[in-house]
């Protein structure tokens, strides 16, 4: 910042020229400016008129009308708890799903994948050029019936065990939770490697050397130095997956059955299908807070302010 | 005392890079409770040669003993040294007084709490222990690093330029303190620098590296007085070179022509073949030479090496002044002179006679490049 001079009081009383240094302090406003716009109308509009659909009261052919019946919110969460549970659950596993499986592989990319961290990198970004809907239809193939992958987790005695969580159906995958978490994991787990990637990414290599150096074996260094370093993108990756994950329908509706219907493919029905929308409106109010809730307790539990 | 457990022994210690030799076969020996220094410009090896002891980097070739004990094939996490890097690396999610305590913890030591606090004290930190190293300045973060390597009493402190990213009066200030704390605890330190100030202020051995080599080493003063190389004569402070050829030898002296003078040089330092017609080059270092103004040249007593010039530029330093000479045998012949009693005759232009004591004159193999190790222009100061 350039410190302003003290300049010396003006002998001939003109006023000092205020002008551009008012307009210097206003350009950031400006550039705010569109941002704001577009949140304005494509989001906090769209939130207080589905705030206000949520207690209305009607029906679609007599039409709605602002009641204050905020009962319907009682009765969905009534309703459709088992969903909310469901979407919990579901969200939480593919988050563990991807953190497991992406947290080597970004560590792979950050610090062993040398020349080839480049095309590993766009290789994590890759599947994005198709339709999330295409994708997710390809896994109906994937854990087809009597298909290699369910062969294969038969033989390993791996449906045994997903059995008895509950997870599988018999000798069936497909239209299972176990084929919606897999579903979720594979659809996010972009959002994970990358977040992790970048703060591993940023970790010197130096402080490895220098906890090896202080009698530090690698595992050690491992639980010790890299993990918590990490924890900025373990957070922002388990947010960026637990987040929309919960809200996801697409994966239940394709990949599951009516037993693994998660809270969005019921907002989704009430508003398409049944046309009730003060429920769907309040399904939707509920999800927020839930979410919004977990995610508070979360940050504050994960402590990232401590980090760099 | 005849302690070795603190000796570090490389033996034909080598290390490539694929068709690259960072290190050529190499044979050292520090003797425990020493402070030595490799000292080199950057990519000359020594660094390479300080993460071999470390473990740090694997050799290609050779052997790594720390006293009896061959820890050549030992993980850097067994081996007793420690290091204290270059960016000092101190871990960033942890307070001062864990950074310190890191190294007890990992061998399992339960109460560190007296340990770290005597040595946060030894090294004048003891009031920022809870601290974030980025709360720290430059020094601190510098003396932290010092503090958690020594906490673990390592047979052999490993230092990789830890003064460089300070700026100069710091770097002073903390080579009197590592010296003062290397007195203190009686711990090998191997130091790795660029800076032959820093090298000759606190070592008590110097090993000069050129191209993956040691070219000599020696204490700082033997280095400085009798260089082997033009090399190690012009890393360590500045040389002048006078090309001559032998003429002869008389007793313990080697007669030198040089131009149409004669040179004499003491036959134990002259470093090149003193066979008659041999070429020699005759070194003598900028503060040994003598000015008088030539009007006075019948002043210079007899015995003295002379040589005569025109002053091409002088510039004052204030406790010297630095002259630089246009002589027939040698362009650029540089001379400080202590500014006791300025003779105000000697400004550029003046034709003046140099002269020097003959035993300050050393002799090196003519077969070298005279400019060799003079620091570029881009070498950081």
């Amino acid at each position: 910042m350039t410190a302003p001079v003290q300049a010396p009081a003006p002998t001939d009383g003109a006023p000092p020229p205020a002008g551009p240094r008012r307009r210097g302090r206003l350009v950031p406003y400006w550039l705010l400016l569109p941002g704001l716009l577009w949140l304005l109308v494509f989001f906090a509009l769209p939130l207080v008129y589905q705030a206000s659909t949520s207690v209305q009261t009607g029906s679609l052919e007599e039409g709605y009308e602002v009641t204050w019946h905020v009962a319907t919110y009682g009765e969905a969460l009534g309703d459709y708890w088992p969903q909310f549970l469901r979407s919990v659950l579901y969200a939480g596993a593919a988050t563990a799903g991807c953190l497991l499986l992406g947290y080597p592989l970004a560590y792979l990319i950050a610090f062993r994948a040398g020349r080839w961290r480049n095309l590993i990198l766009v290789l994590v970004i890759a599947p994005f050029f198709t339709s999330f809907l295409i994708r997710t239809l390809a896994w109906k193939t994937i854990l087809a019936d009597g298909g290699p992958v369910v062969g294969a987790l038969n033989a390993l005695h791996v449906l045994d065990v997903t059995n008895w969580l509950g997870a599988t159906d018999g000798d069936r995958v497909l239209a299972t939770p176990l084929a919606v978490v897999c579903g979720l994991t594979y659809n996010f787990l972009p959002f994970m490697v990358l977040p992790l990637y970048t703060s591993l990414e940023r970790i010197d290599p130096r402080l490895h050397e220098a906890a090896g150096d202080l009698y530090a074996r690698p595992s050690t260094t491992f639980r010790k130095v890299t993990f918590p370093l990490s924890m900025p993108g373990v957070v922002s990756g388990t947010l960026l997956t637990f987040i929309p994950a919960a809200g996801d329908y697409v994966n239940a509706d394709l990949l599951g059955s009516t037993d693994t219907r998660m809270v969005g493919n019921v907002i989704q029905t009430q508003f398409l299908r049944i046309l009730d929308y003060p429920t769907a409106a309040a399904l939707s109010f509920l999800l927020m807070a839930a979410i919004l809730l977990m995610v508070t307790f979360y940050i504050r539990k994960a402590g990232t302010e401590d980090l760099v | 005392m005849t302690d070795t457990s603190g000796d570090v022994r490389l033996t034909g210690i080598s290390k490539r890079y694929g068709s690259f030799t960072a290190v050529h076969p190499l044979d050292l020996t520090v003797p425990q409770g020493s402070f030595y220094a490799l000292l080199g410009a950057s990519g000359c090896g020594k660094t390479t040669t300080l993460r071999m002891i470390a473990g740090l980097e694997e050799p290609s070739t050779g052997t790594v003993c720390l006293g009896e004990q061959d820890v050549t094939a030992l993980p850097p996490y067994k081996r007793p040294v420690n290091t204290v890097f270059q960016s000092y690396a101190l871990f960033p999610h942890l307070d001062i007084f864990e950074n310190v305590a890191f190294g007890l913890r990992r061998r399992g030591i339960k109460s560190v709490k007296k340990q770290v606090g005597e040595m946060l004290d030894l090294v004048q930190l003891g009031e920022q222990a809870r601290k974030k190293p980025h709360q720290l300045s430059g020094g601190q973060q510098q003396r932290v690093a010092v503090a958690r390597a020594l906490i673990n009493h390592p047979k052999v402190l490993l230092l990789d330029e830890p003064l460089g990213a300070l700026d100069l009066k710091l770097r002073r200030q903390m080579q009197l303190e590592l010296k003062r704390i290397q007195t203190e605890v009686g711990i090998t330190f191997v130091h790795v620098t660029h800076d032959q100030e820093e090298a000759m202020t606190m070592a008590d051995t110097v090993a000069v590296m050129n191209g993956g080599r040691v070219e000599q080493q020696g204490a700082p003063a033997e280095l400085y007085e009798n260089p082997r190389t033009t090399f190690v004569a012009n890393f360590l402070g500045t040389s002048n070179f006078i090309a001559a050829e032998v003429h002869s030898v008389s007793g313990d002296d080697v007669v030198l022509t040089a131009g149409d003078g004669k040179l004499v040089l003491p036959r134990n330092r002259c470093a090149a073949a003193t066979g008659p017609g041999g070429k020699v080059l005759a070194g003598v270092r900028p503060e040994k030479i003598s000015l008088a103004h030539a009007d006075d040249a019948g002043t210079v007593p007899d015995g003295r090496n002379r040589l005569t010039g025109r002053i091409a530029a002088a510039s004052f330093l204030g406790v010297s002044t630095q002259y630089v000479i246009d002589s027939p045998v040698c362009a650029a012949f540089e001379v400080y002179a202590q500014n006791v009693e300025r003779d105000p005759r000697l400004t550029p232009g003046a034709e003046v006679v140099l002269h020097w004591n003959p035993a300050h004159t050393f002799g090196l193999d003519a077969g070298q490049d005279v400019e060799a190790g003079i620091e570029k222009v881009e070498e950081d100061a």
